[in-house]
Order: C-alpha cells, then structure tokens, then sequence
C-alpha cells in the first residue's frame, strides 16, 4: 500500500504542496506579528497593582503596566537558577512596565506569577508621559503653584488637567519661538557671516558694507533680545505648577508640570473613551518629535524625511529611466550590444544596495560635493555644504540604484504597445518623436508608473546605502522649512528604515523603545506593501487593456 | 481674377507656412533623436562608471612607493662638529643636525639654511662617546653619553604657529632632567653604548662602561614647597661579560632590555623592577658567522627589527609560546640585500621601516603586509646619516660626498598586499599566523590587520545557511505553484509570495534580531524538532487521506492541497514546540543548548548564523521562487500533454519532463538568489553579533563584507587605506553578483532561445 503509494509521487506532490503552504504562513505569520506588535502601542492597558513578595520574603507593592509573559518548563527554569518546589510544572513569569527610571533605574521588572499575593486595578492609578525619565506609574496627591498647596484629592485630578492644558500650550509657545523665530534669526545670521566671508574672500568687503551688515546685525540682535526677554517670561510662567504624586512605595514626587506631555487614568477609561485615547495617541506618534533619544515621542522627522527623500529620488530617476528605455527600444538598433547593456541594466538590479552606498559616498559626497564646495561656497569652508553627506546625495544614490527597476519597467511597457499603432501613426505622417509623444508613451505611462511605484517602494525600504550617504538618527532641522531657500538639499534628514534600525539595535532602551520600533515597523510594512499592491494592480490593468487592443 | 491670386498668393502663404511647420517638425524630431539617444547613452555609461569609480579608488592600494630628489646641499655650518644624528620635524621643514662638539644647528630641510644654533653644555676637555635616541622616537629626545662617565638628555620641541596665515616652525631644545649632565658612572668610566626611556617624571637610563652595564633609574619627586624638583634615583648592574655587546635598547613600556652581542646574541632583561633587573632569555638571531649589523624597535616597541651581515632583515616578537610564558620569536625576515645592512630606520606611524645597506642601497619595506616598496641606490657607500620623517613621506641623507640630500617619500599606503588580504600573517604578539580583520585603533602603534578571508567566509556562510532554508522551500514551492496548483489559488499564492520579496529587509533583520534570535535560544530543540515533525504530520495526513470515503474525498477541489495543509503545518509546528520540551528533559537532562556546550564543547551565540540563515532565506525565497515558478510555468504545454497521454504519472511528468527542461531557469534562479544573499546587508548586521570570526558552526556570529562596510565605513578616513580596502571589499561585492547574475542572465536567455524553438 504504502509502496505504491510513494510509487504513484503523491507524497512528493503533498511535500511541494507543504512548501508552498510554508511560505504563506511565513508571510502571514510575519506580517501577522508586525500588526500585532505594533497595533497596540497606542492602546491605554491598565494598571495593575500588585503586592509581590520579593525574594527576600518582603512584600512590596509594584505599580505598572503588564506587558509580556513567558511560560518556562520547570526544568528548563531550574537549570537557569529559579528555585521551584516539585510540584511546580511550569514557571509563570510577567514583564511589568514600572515606569519611575529616575528612582529605580529601569522601566521594566520580571516579576513570578507565584509570588503574587494579591492583585487589583484601583481608579485612581495615573500614568504620566514625561519629557524625561519615561513614564511615571502613581497616584495624584497635590496640585502646588509657587511651591503651595492649591489643590488636593478628589479636586485636584480635574485641576491638573485644566492647568496641564495650560502649560502644554505654553510649551508649544516656548516650542515655536526657540525653533522658529530664534531658528530663523539663527539661520539670518549665518548667512550673514557667510556672505560677510566671501566679500572678504572677493576682497569687496569695505567700510559701507561693514556698515550695513552691522546695521542688519543690530536689528537681528534687537529682534533676538525681543525674543529672549518673551521665552524668559514663558518660562516663568511655565515653571509655576507642578503636581506631587505618591509612588508605589509610598514615597511623595513633586513633578513640574512644564516636564509633562500627558497624564491619563487609565483605569477610569470606558471603551470609547479608550478608541479615543488610541486615535490621539496614534496622531501624536505620526506628527511629533521624537523624545529621549528616540525612544519615545513621534517620529514625524522620518516621515518627512523619508517622503522628501522619495520625492527628490522619483524626480531624478524617472526622466533618466525612461529616456534610457525609450533608447533601448525606440532607437537604439537591436544586436548584440543591445542584448549586452539589458543584460548589464538587469546585473545592476542584483548589485548589493551597500556597493551604491559606498559609490555615492566616495563619487557624489567626495567628489562632486567637494568640487562644488570649492567652486561656490568657498567663504564655508572649512565647513562642508555639499562635501558632507545629504539629502541630494542621497536622492541621487537613490535614483541610481532604482534606475535599473523604472527601466526594465517602462521596457516591458513599451514592448507592450503593439506595433500596428506606431505604424498608423508614422503612416499618417507623424514624426517618429511625435508618434512617441502623442501615441507610444501616453499608452506605456502606466508601465512607466508601475516602475516609479516599485522604485519608491524599494527606496522607501533601502537603508543600508543610506546609512552612508546622509540618513542620520536625529535631524535639528528639517529639509525643508521657511527659511530662503526654503528646499535645504545639503541638510542630513531622517528616515523610516534607518530610526528601526537605530532606536532597535542602537539605543540606550531597547526594551522601552521596542512598541515604538514595532508600530514604524508597521508604518513602514504598510506604505510598501500598499505600494507594491497598487503597481501589482496597475500592472494587472495594464494587461488586460492590451489585451482587448491586440485582440 | 483677383479671386485667383488671392487664393495662390493664401495657398503659398499656406505651404510657406506648412514648409516651415514641417522643417521644425522634422527638426524637432532630430533633435530629440539626438537627445535621446545621448541620455540613453549617458545613463548607461553612469551604470559602466560605478565600475571604475571603485577601481579607481582601489588601485592606489597595490602602488609601489616612489622617491623624488627635491634639494641637496652643503653640510651647513660644516666646521660645527661631524654629525652624530640628524632628524626632521614632522611637517618636513625644519631639520636638525647633532654634532660631536655638543651643537645642534636647525636648518631648513628645503635648502640648508640655518634658522637656529644651540649648544649643549659639555664640560671642557670631555667627549661625546655614545648618542642614542630616547624610546618612543616620536618624542624627540636624545642622550649623550660622554667620556667622563656623565650623560646629558636634550628633547627637541617644534612648536608651530601662524603668522598672516602662514605656518612657522620654531625649533627650540628642551632639557627634562636639567641642563646639568647627569653622573651615571660614579667611577667616570666612559659611557660607550647608552639607551635611556623618558616618561613623565620618570626617566631610565642604561649604560654600557668598559666592564659593566648600569642601571639607573630617575623619578622626579615634586616637593609640595620647594620650586626645584628632586629626583629619586635606583641604581644597579648587570653581571655578565659586557666586553662583545654592541648595542642596548629599552622598550617604551621601561619593561625589558635588550642587549645585542657582537656574534648576533640578543638577551631579554626585565627591568620592570629597577633595583634587582632579571635575565630571561639568551637568543641566537642569525645564521652562524654573520653578525647584527642593526637593530631598531617597530614602532609600538612590540617587535625588533634584526639586520645583519649577510643583508636579512627579520622581525622579532615577543609571542607565547606554548606555556603561555612570553619568548621572542622570528616572525618573518625580509632579503634586502646581499651585503650588510648598515641602517634600519624604522617609520613612527605605520610598521613600515626603511633599510641602507653597506653599498647604499636604500629599500623601504613594510612587515605586516611583507612587501618591498621600493629598492634604490642613493649612494655608492653606506652614507653617514640618514632618517626617515615623523610621517614617513620624506628622508634626510647625508653622504660621505659632504652634502645633505632631501628627497620626498611617496608611500600612501603600504599595508596592505594580496598575501595579507587572502592568506594567513603572522602579527606581532599572535602566537601563529591567522586570518583577522581588525581594522582600527585609538592607537599609532596597532597594527591593522586587513585580512578579508573572515569577512568573505563570513558572507558565505550567511548565504549558505539562507541557501539551505530557501532553495528547498522556494524550489518546492514553485514546482508546486506552477504545475499543480489549481489556477484560482495562483492568482492569490503567487503574489502573495512576491510580496516578502518587497519586505523591508530592515524590518527582516529587526525582527530576526529582536525577536526571532531570542525565541530560537528558547526554543531551540523545537525549532530541530520542527524540521523533522512537520513533514511527518504531512505525509501522514496525505496517507491518511487515501482512507477517506470516496464521496468526500472527491469534494476536495483539484489543486487546493496547499491550502488543506495549512492547518497541518500549524498544528504540527504547535505540536513539535509542544512536545520539544518533555523530550528535551527526557533526553538532554536540560536545554539542548546547554548539552551542545557541554557535551560536544559548541557555543551558543544568540545572534548566530541559524538566525540568519532563516531571516535571509526568508528574504531570498520570493525571488528563488518567482523566478523558478516563470520557468516551469513556461514550459511548451505539448511537452507535458504529450508525457501524460504516454502514461506517466504527474509526478514522473514533472520530475522527468518538466523539471528537465526547466533547469537552465532553476539554476539561474538559484544563482539570482545566491547573488542576493551575499549581498543583502541590513539582516546581516542586525541578526549577527558581527564578529569577524572563521567558524563553520551555525551557532556562531559571523561578519560579512556588507555588514563590515555599513560598521566601518562612515568612521573611515577619506583615502586612509581603510578606507580603500572598504572600496575593495565594495568591489569584491560588485564582480560577485555581477558575475553571478550574468551568469544567470546568459543562461536565462538560452533557455528563453530553447523554448521559443520547441
């Protein structure tokens, strides 16, 4: 039976079938846990408060947030150290967010399911996102303005929130005049200097000009101390209210409210109330800085940085990839040497992403940014403009590496387009340029689309090339701003791929930051797989549009 | 008839103007003719730079060093003194000469003009005997061993400053132990040989006198209220016969001594204990009847540089041997002539050093690469002094014809070679030969180690590991797609796969890194258990099946098997992680990670090759996959058809037929994939501890050359020789997948060729 079973190849059939069904649930399954991961960042969990009897025999109080838990075989826990009783199976083990790192040093304890005594989730736990130092776990026992008391128990939760909106506005005051206004007079007077240097470079610097510069420093100077003398105020002001909480120890903090970007109880929260939360949360993840280190906080400077990456790359690549296709095809004479540049157009899709990194570093950062340094910025020097990795630099590298993708693209496009619509065209007297204009490309721009798609797609991924050639973990400023010239290509920016990589592998909190890596993570996955998606689609259209021509 | 004309006159107005509508037309289109085919051409020809960009930037490596003659001139201030020592400041302006008579006149190295005289205070009617440069040579000092059993120490300083923008330099002589000399000989025996160490408040100087070597070792004590310093002061000697030895030299740790003999013995003293020195080695360093003819520490003082007579160079260096006690061993040695070596100059920043032999003959050589840069005459006799500059670029040279000669050094970058990229070099203080990368250091000293044998197998092993998880699954699943697959479930199957291949390997490698290695180190018995149990479970149920009733088992759609053993593969995935962990206890009395480590001596890294091989078998799959499924998708249906109707089975029609006459496609695929995984950089460098080792075990890290590129790259100096061999190791990268995916591409076409023809 068995014999004739394996004679007849269906086991071998089943076992292909097997690989088949392998990869789908490897894809699912990966795309399945990025989602899982990164959906519930922005959730509100609730605070658990736990009585846990240490491993001394002390019973203690710990305040968090439940965030994981393991199960571990009791002999896979002995041979690591734990001390179970025989009758034990298995090891229950919780990660608690603790929050509080500026009083016990760490965020996160693992704590054993066995040594809990009791358990419960009381209304009053706050959670408190803080500038610094993380969250904070605890209950609200004071509101203090200047130092005195104003507020205390059941009132005091409402009169934070109230004066917590306050300061959050006057933080966003502060936000704007040091970033923006004092940002802009910053940047007026580099430029100042900068063209101060090169009329004395020109030797064309002389007492009139010196005169008028100083005359426009001045008025910087007066806007600059206008500013200050306002920021000196807001901080006053800002600094007046802070709260006094009471941690899982008993123990009283006076936080400043100034150093608070929101509070909430989350066990108060009813579901909607909770959906709420989620969504403003989750607007608060793409449109923000980042804070401490990267680790928290938004990450709309690697948004912005990465779709204006994009977009500078998308303008270089697609005219150069499409002329290069429209040769291939339209004008060029197919032979042997034809045959040779697709083969080495194809080549080049293969050629590892870090060999373009490496080129543009040497070639378009060194080379050409350095020149062009010499050339126009002289009165920089030694400061590097574009001799310094950036964000034209990366573009180009960019637009080099996804050219073999929109020309194969726009190829395959072109081949497409049947040959009884370029020979009417010329029939009736058209140029061979206005055939192509009016007929052959209008009819082959979805395939040039679905090449731009697939290109900014793998861009929008690449990280390893751009680690070299301008992507940095933390950008002052953004490339673009409104400040003349407005389109900064020199700035360093930062970008999606790159922010996984440093605040996952290099920052000082992987634990802490790991939510945050999983909900870009997801960000990311998403962008690209709906963009691969909608060139899978536009492609599929493509088709069947042809098909109804040729038959 | 006015009618008539105003038409002509209207239609030649209309050809006029169609003529001139139509030359700009024809115009136009020649000029986007030309403009097109320029930009196709030019974006081509960017593609074919990228080539030789990296070839530009990696030749300079494999450059021989050249020297250029700029000046000579008379000896300056001739009748000062014969020279003892000359030398040259770093940036190759201002030179010095040391003479007997105790002057030191400063000149500048371009010309022979003096810019400075000094005078060290010699008492009357005594001799300088004996001149020896202070370890490290970089610091510029020198001692005088004079003839009446004193010695004075001088330190050369060059300070720079700039005035209207241009660089001066300003020589100036220091004393560190004051400009009294000092008495080292009580008895006021001639000091013949002198080596001496000048630290900071410390200072150790060893003499050789007609019948003992002394040892004396200084340490300035600050008194908290007197201006002038006093210095504590350790004497010994040594006992044995001092009369053959022809030279000392301390290290710049004030560790060890070493004292050449005459008939080419060499002892190692410790001296770390000042008061009670210790003999620990007596060693031979050449063949018997030649002699050393010189002697000089590469720079970090870690290895003797040992000429002698018969014209070797070797290198010596303090290695464990296999008691783990330090003995000086030869590591290499180098032919540099077939006379003796009168001068091993060696160079202060790289370990490199310059060699003049008896005839004049200069050669420059560098060890850790074993390379001869350049070998040239300068002279027809040994000349009388000459020294390489601080930063190796320029020589000082005075011959017995009363000239200096000044000539420039053109040596970027000696250290690297073909033999110390690929084989196995013996670097100093290693017990033997090795392949290492080790790139860079805080420090002067350090010896870069460029070998780019660990990274190359590095990024073999990753691709093999990812070739081992992918070529089956995708393989497999392909022929699958392709051939058995009902058309329905393609249309979703297919791209559902392609779509890992758009995957951001940096969301691959976080996870990998962040979540796959660590559940792996958990659960690494399952993961075993996995590869065994699942097609198990599979080919159970697929037995299983046949004794299904006929009715139901005809309900079961064509072609949809994949989709019925998704819930297979899950529950015997869940069931082999199950099960893993009593088996484990039963079996291993533990993890099976720790009965590797203990039982079969394996170590266990969590971020390992396994990790990798299954994240980038992940990201190779789909294009294994896509690639393959076009191959035997495209397969002449008649071929197939016509197999079945002789009898075959499927199966025997895929693995006889089909696969046959896909194979070409297959292989192609593999290559592509192959190309993909040697190049792929971001899984590596977040799912490996990049750690540049050579070891096949697959719980081991690894590092390729992507990664090592990422890591190094942005720290490197611009045209350092670092940063070359980072250019190499790109363009090693480059030929690699362009030989393969041409390779690939070539033999795709054939088959596009064959199958057009059948």
């Amino acid at each position: 039976m068995i014999k004739s079973w394996f004679k007849s190849g269906s086991p071998w059939i089943w076992l292909n079938a097997a690989a088949v069904s392998t990869c789908l649930i490897m894809v699912v399954g990966v795309l399945g846990l990025i989602v899982a991961r990164g959906v519930g960042h922005f959730w509100a969990s609730p605070i658990v408060q736990l009585s846990y009897q240490e491993d001394s025999g002390e019973i203690k109080t710990i305040i968090g947030e439940h965030v994981d838990s393991t199960v571990t075989p009791a002999a896979m826990a002995k041979s690591t150290g734990f001390k179970l009783s025989d009758d034990e199976d298995v090891l229950i083990q919780y990660l608690i967010k603790t929050g509080n790192r500026d009083l016990t040093g760490s965020d996160f304890r693992w704590i054993q399911e066995r040594h809990i005594k009791a358990q419960s989730q009381p209304a009053e736990m706050m959670v408190i996102e803080r500038r610094e130092w993380g969250n904070f776990y605890g209950t609200l026992t004071a509101i203090k303005e200047n130092g005195q008391v104003i507020a205390s128990g059941e009132q005091a939760w409402s009169i934070l929130n109230e004066r917590l909106k306050h300061t959050l506005e006057l933080h966003e005051k502060i936000a704007h005049l040091e970033k923006k206004e004092i940002g802009a007079i910053n940047y007026a007077l580099e430029k100042l200097r900068l063209k101060q240097r090169s009329l004395e470079l020109k030797n064309a610097w002389n007492e009139q000009s010196a005169k008028e510069f100083a005359d426009k420093k001045l008025a910087y100077d007066t806007d600059y101390k206008n500013h200050q003398a306002e920021l000196a105020q807001l901080y006053q002001e800002i600094r007046r209210d802070s709260l006094v909480a009471t941690t899982e120890s008993g123990a009283e903090l006076a936080i400043p409210l100034s150093k608070i970007v929101d509070v909430y109880q989350p066990n108060k929260m009813g579901l909607f109330t909770k959906i709420t939360h989620y969504f403003v949360k989750l607007g608060e993840f793409l449109s923000e800085d980042p804070r401490e280190a990267n680790t928290e906080g938004g990450i709309f400077p690697a948004i912005f940085g990465t779709i204006m990456m994009v977009m500078m790359m998308s303008v270089i690549v697609t005219p150069f990839g499409v002329i290069a296709a429209v040769y291939l095809r339209e004008y060029a004479k197919q032979g042997f040497v034809t045959q040779l540049i697709r083969i080495a157009v194809n080549n080049l899709a293969g050629v590892p992403s870090i060999v373009y990194g490496v080129f543009g570093l040497g070639f378009f950062v060194y080379i050409l940014g350095g020149n062009i340094d010499a050339l126009f910025f002289p009165e920089a020097s030694p400061a590097p403009v574009f001799g310094t990795p950036g964000l034209l630099w990366a573009s180009i590298t960019l637009a080099l590496l996804t050219l073999p993708v929109v020309i194969v693209s726009t190829e395959e496009g072109l081949a497409r387009v049947p040959r009884a619509i370029r020979e009417g065209s010329l029939a009736l007297g058209a140029t061979k340029i206005e055939t192509l204009w009016r007929t052959v490309l209008p009819m082959a721009s979805p395939a040039m689309m679905t090449g731009l798609i697939l290109a900014v797609a793998r861009a929008a991924g690449e990280v390893a090339p751009l680690m070299l050639v301008g992507v940095v973990k933390l950008a002052p400023t953004l490339p673009l701003d409104g400040n003349y010239p407005f389109l900064h290509l020199d700035r360093k920016f930062m970008h999606l791929g790159f922010h996984i990589y440093d605040v996952g592998f290099q920052s000082p909190n992987v634990e802490a930051a790991r939510p945050l890596v999983y909900a870009t993570a997801l960000l990311l996955v998403l962008v690209i797989i709906g963009l691969n998606l909608a060139a899978i689609i536009i492609r599929n259209h493509l088709r069947e549009k042809y098909r109804a021509l040729e038959g | 008839m006015s009618e008539t004309t105003n038409s002509t006159s209207q239609s030649s107005l209309n050809t006029a103007m169609t003529s001139h509508h139509e030359k700009w037309r024809l115009l136009k289109d020649a000029i986007m003719r030309r403009a097109i085919t320029f930009g196709g051409l030019s974006v081509i020809f960017a593609i074919v730079v990228i080539f030789f960009y990296l070839l530009y930037v990696v030749y300079p490596l494999f450059l021989s060093a050249s020297t250029q003659s700029v000046a000579h001139y008379a000896i300056p201030e001739q009748n000062a003194g014969s020279t003892l020592f000359l030398n040259i400041e770093e940036q190759n302006e201002v030179a010095a000469r040391f003479t007997d008579s105790g002057k030191v006149i400063f000149f500048e190295a371009k010309t022979g003009k003096v810019i400075a005289e000094k005078t060290i205070l010699i008492p009357e009617g005594v001799k300088v005997v004996s001149v020896a440069q202070g370890t490290p040579v970089g610091d510029g000092a020198l001692i005088y061993g004079l003839s009446n059993g004193q010695a004075v120490i001088v330190k050369q300083q060059y300070k720079v400053t700039f005035a209207n923008n241009k660089r001066v330099i300003t020589p100036t002589l220091k004393y560190p132990l004051g400009e009294k000399p000092l008495v080292i000989d009580d008895s006021g025996a001639a000091l013949e040989k002198i080596a001496f160490k000048v630290g900071d408040g410390t200072a150790t100087i060893v003499a050789k006198t007609a019948h003992k070597i002394q040892i004396t070792s200084l340490e300035k004590e600050q008194s908290l209220f007197a201006d002038e310093a006093s210095l504590t002061r350790t004497d010994s000697s040594l006992d044995i016969p001092v009369d053959n030895i022809t030279d000392l030299l301390i290290d710049k740790e004030d560790h060890n001594l070493f004292l050449v003999h005459d008939d080419g013995q060499l002892s190692l003293i410790d001296i770390s204990k000042k008061d009670t020195p210790e003999i620990k080695q007596h060693i031979n360093m050449v063949q018997s009847g030649e002699k050393i003819t010189s002697i000089s520490f590469l720079t970090g003082d870690l290895s003797l540089m040992v000429g002698d007579s018969s014209g070797l160079v070797s290198q010596w260096s303090l290695v464990k041997d296999s008691l783990g006690h330090p003995a000086f061993q030869k590591i290499r040695a180098f032919k540099v002539s077939d006379k003796a070596v009168a001068k091993i100059n060696t160079e202060q920043r790289r370990k490199g050093f310059m060699t003049i032999d008896v005839t004049g003959n200069m050669g420059i050589y560098h060890t850790t690469a074993e390379r001869e840069l350049i070998k040239q005459n300068m002279a027809n006799v040994a000349p009388l002094a000459a020294i390489l500059s601080p930063r190796a670029n320029a020589m000082l040279i005075q011959n017995n014809d009363g000239q200096i000669h000044f000539w420039t050094v053109d040596n970027e970058h000696p250290e690297v070679s073909i033999k110390s990229m690929w084989q196995k070099v013996w670097y100093e203080s290693y017990p033997k030969p090795a392949y290492i990368w080790q790139s860079s250091s805080a420090s002067n000293d350090f010896e870069p180690k460029y070998s780019l044998t660990p990274l190359v197998f590095g990024t073999l092993k990753a691709a093999f590991y990812a070739m081992l998880i992918a070529v089956p699954l995708s393989l497999m699943g392909a022929i699958y797609t392709a051939y058995f697959m009902s058309p329905k479930m393609r249309i979703y199957a297919k791209p559902a796969i392609e779509i890992m291949g758009a995957l951001p390997t940096v969301i691959l490698g976080f996870l990998a890194g962040l979540w796959l290695a660590p559940f792996i180190e958990e659960h690494l018995a399952g993961l075993f258990a996995l590869f065994m149990i699942v097609p198990l479970g599979v080919m159970l149920f697929a037995f299983s099946l046949q004794f299904l009733p006929e009715h139901i088992r005809q309900q079961i759609p064509e072609g949809w098997d994949a989709a019925l053993l998704i819930p297979v593969i899950l529950l015997s995935g869940w069931f082999a992680f199950t099960v893993s962990i009593p088996f484990e206890e039963m079996v291993f009395h533990g993890t099976l990670r720790d009965w590797f480590k203990n039982e079969l001596g394996i170590g266990y890294d969590q971020r390992n090759a396994l990790v990798v091989g299954i994240a980038m078998g992940f990201a190779v799959i789909p294009t294994i996959f896509s690639i393959t499924e076009d191959a035997i998708f495209s397969v002449p249906k008649h071929l197939t058809t016509g197999s079945l109707a002789l009898g075959a089975t499927p199966w025997q029609t895929m693995s006889r037929v089909v696969l046959l006459t896909a194979s070409p496609g297959i292989f192609s695929a593999v290559m592509i994939g192959f190309g993909r995984a040697v190049g792929e950089t971001m899984i590596v460098l977040m799912a490996t501890g990049n750690t540049p080792v050579m070891d096949m075990s697959v719980f081991q890290g690894l590092r390729t050359l992507a990664a090592n590129i990422a890591v190094e790259m942005p720290e490197s100096e611009v045209d350092s020789t670092h940063y070359r061999v980072l250019f190499l190791a790109a363009l090693v990268l480059f030929m690699f997948t362009f030989v393969f995916n041409t390779l690939a591409e070539v033999v795709r076409q054939r088959l596009r060729e064959k199958y057009s023809s059948l």
